[in-house]
């Protein structure tokens, strides 16, 4: 192993690997192309993750909602087409029963889902709105993004059924001048005026609520609404290792027996499960994560297997040159050495130079999608991966190039030197 | 300096065997200048090759310098001709990609010598040879006779016991011939043993004593009065 460490040997394979250019990058296009693509594909795949994860960031990933709906069984003396209704003490119910649910937000809405927005006047100016009635603990489920000096909807807020409103960025644009901080003023808000606390930022990517969405406490809603325990929908998050599907499963059955719907009764309760459609698109980015990786590895196989090639090739080719070394005094495991070494020093060039392009290509990419619309964000490589490569690549080369350095050591000198 | 008794060696070509050295008795003493001789299929190059430990001797035995050639594995092999021999051949066979230096200096790549000392030494033989200012060209750039030298001053700078010559002028004209066997008079006038093969009269009469070889066997074995090569350069 000393010749390793020795500078003369590398010396030698230098001039051997620098003076036959031609030779030299051939050999090293193969391995070359093959990791930069698989550089820019586990990049690119990467970069789609990350983007999906930004588009998902404002909302909790395990989270569903759920509505009441019509029962379209007959059950227990009640006959099909009831209405239902989610109610307060619903809340205590499935946080009590199921231990999955990390937080669980109940909501009530004026003007989403066909009702009649609520119309909103500040001075000569007015508009038409949704009206949230919240729960200060929504914010966990979806970040609400609010302007400096603002805030959202707290605890005492709540306590007191302050008369308090969070307005979005659209409502504050219809209904104040550019520089007027709304923060502080006072808004009409069907017949009741409301302070506004905070306006809330439009989220990049995924969001439940749209930029014309106001915010009141939950307490104040109900006293102004007289809407009593009624909640519109429960906005429900579960715990990040929690099976979504699973509570999603779990709260409708509880909310059919404490609301004595059948059991089999698909239609009583509705829900949309955001955390089984993020895992989906999740699923499809490990899938696409995982391609790039045996594609990636199966091109830096095939330029591999090309340097063993054209170094075999070589090898014939220098036949004589072998020969006149072992005639000057090169021992078989001099000239094996030597073989396997250029092998390596060509994969270890091609490699690092493939990283460097692929990594060109990939801040490219990043910087010509950045303002796109489109879930493509910081594509990496992981170092560990880049690393692994390599070392594939190394391990490779070496025993690839073993094989030319076999039959160079196997041609005897004389047979070498006569050639002619 | 070599010791050669009863040395055979056969070629297997398919099922017949070909019978190329036939008991061969020879030595050569330190400081002689031998020319071998004979026609082709006359044994002179597997001679050489034997000598060169290029090739393996079937019977017989071998002494170089006090050591018995014998049995030895490529490693080994290696090593001895790198310790005792240099070669120059007939295709001068240097290294394309290689500068004349770097053709120089490649025996004492393998003697472990350092890259300073290596080039030093290595201008040093090619001064020897008449080439200094050549040092840094490709062998392409070079002229028969110059690759010729640059192959000799090669072979002289692992400073070798012995240096085998296979047909070192066979592809060079008389005039460039001349040159070279007239550094080669020089080299052995320091006290070098050279032993070259050769089918050329005038080349042979150049050296100090003649082993005329035919058909496996020496039949002839003289000293001669040499002719001084400089006299026709």
């Amino acid at each position: 192993m000393k010749f390793l460490f020795d500078s003369n040997t590398w010396q030698e394979i230098f001039g051997s690997i620098s003076k036959n250019k031609t030779r030299t990058i051939i050999t090293v296009i193969g391995v070359l192309w093959g990791i930069f693509i698989y550089v820019a594909l586990s990049g690119a795949a990467k970069g789609l993750d990350n983007g999906f994860d930004k588009a998902f960031k404002t909302v909790a990933m395990n989270s569903m909602f759920v509505w009441a709906q019509n029962t379209s069984m007959p059950y227990d003396g009640f006959k099909t087409g009831r209405p239902m209704q989610l109610k307060l003490g619903d809340v205590e119910t499935l946080e009590n029963r199921i231990p999955e649910i990390q937080f669980i937000a109940p909501r009530i809405t004026q003007g989403g889902f066909g009702s009649e927005p609520v119309y909103t006047v500040r001075g000569q100016k007015s508009g038409s709105y949704t009206l949230n009635g919240d729960y200060p603990i929504y914010t966990k489920i979806s970040t609400k993004k609010i302007f400096d000096g603002g805030r959202f909807i707290n605890q005492e807020d709540m306590d007191q059924a302050r008369k308090v409103i969070v307005i979005g960025e659209r409502v504050q644009q219809e209904l104040f001048k550019k520089e007027e901080d709304p923060v502080g003023a006072y808004i009409r808000v069907g017949n009741v005026y409301f302070q506004v606390i905070g306006v809330h930022k439009l989220a990049q990517g995924v969001s439940f609520d749209s930029d014309s969405a106001m915010f009141i406490p939950f307490s104040t809603y109900r006293k102004l609404y007289n809407s009593g325990d009624n909640v519109g929908y429960l906005c429900i998050a579960a715990y990040d290792d929690a099976d979504v599907v699973q509570v999603e499963k779990d709260i409708k059955a509880i909310l059919k027996s404490t609301h004595r719907v059948n059991p089999k009764d698909e239609r009583a309760f509705g829900s949309f499960n955001l955390g089984e459609r993020f895992g989906e698109i999740m699923g499809f980015a490990d899938g696409l994560t995982f391609m790039s990786l045996v594609v990636g590895i199966a091109t830096i196989l095939a330029g591999v297997i090309g340097i063993g090639n054209i170094l075999l090739i070589s090898v014939k080719e220098r036949t004589k040159e072998l020969g006149v070394r072992r005639a000057l005094g090169a021992t078989p495991s001099e000239v094996r050495n030597q073989i396997i070494l250029e092998s390596v020093f060509l994969t270890l060039i091609a490699g690092v130079v493939g990283i460097i392009l692929g990594a060109g290509l990939l801040s490219g990419l990043n910087a010509f999608t950045k303002d796109a619309d489109f879930p493509y964000a910081n594509p990496t490589v992981p170092i560990p991966y880049v690393l692994g490569a390599l070392a594939i690549m190394v391990i490779l080369g070496t025993l690839i190039g073993l094989i030319p350095a076999q039959r160079a050591v196997s041609i005897k000198p004389i047979d070498a030197l006569r050639e002619e | 300096m070599i010791e050669i008794k009863d040395l055979h060696k056969s070629y297997k070509m398919g099922s017949n065997s070909l019978h190329v050295l036939k008991g061969i008795n020879f030595s050569v003493k330190e400081g002689e200048l031998v020319a071998i001789m004979g026609s082709s299929g006359s044994g002179k190059s597997t001679l050489l090759n034997i000598l060169g430990m290029l090739d393996e001797l079937d019977e017989g035995s071998y002494t170089l310098d006090g050591v018995p050639i014998k049995n030895l594995n490529e490693t080994k092999a290696a090593q001895y001709r790198n310790k005792f021999l240099g070669f120059v051949f007939q295709s001068f066979n240097l290294i394309n990609y290689k500068s004349a230096m770097e053709n120089v200096a490649l025996p004492l790549y393998y003697q472990k010598v350092g890259r300073k000392e290596r080039q030093e030494k290595a201008l040093k033989y090619l001064e020897q040879v008449g080439l200094k200012e050549w040092a840094t060209h490709l062998p392409n750039e070079l002229s028969g006779g110059q690759k010729q030298r640059v192959a000799i001053a090669r072979a002289m700078a692992a400073e070798p016991k012995v240096l085998l010559a296979d047909e070192p002028t066979g592809a060079l004209d008389s005039k460039t011939s001349y040159e070279v066997m007239d550094l080669i008079q020089k080299i052995n006038d320091q006290g070098n043993t050279i032993l070259l093969v050769t089918h050329e009269p005038d080349i042979a009469d150049m050296c100090k004593r003649i082993v005329h070889l035919k058909d496996g066997v020496i039949i002839e074995d003289k000293k001669v009065e040499q002719v001084r090569a400089s006299q026709y350069v």
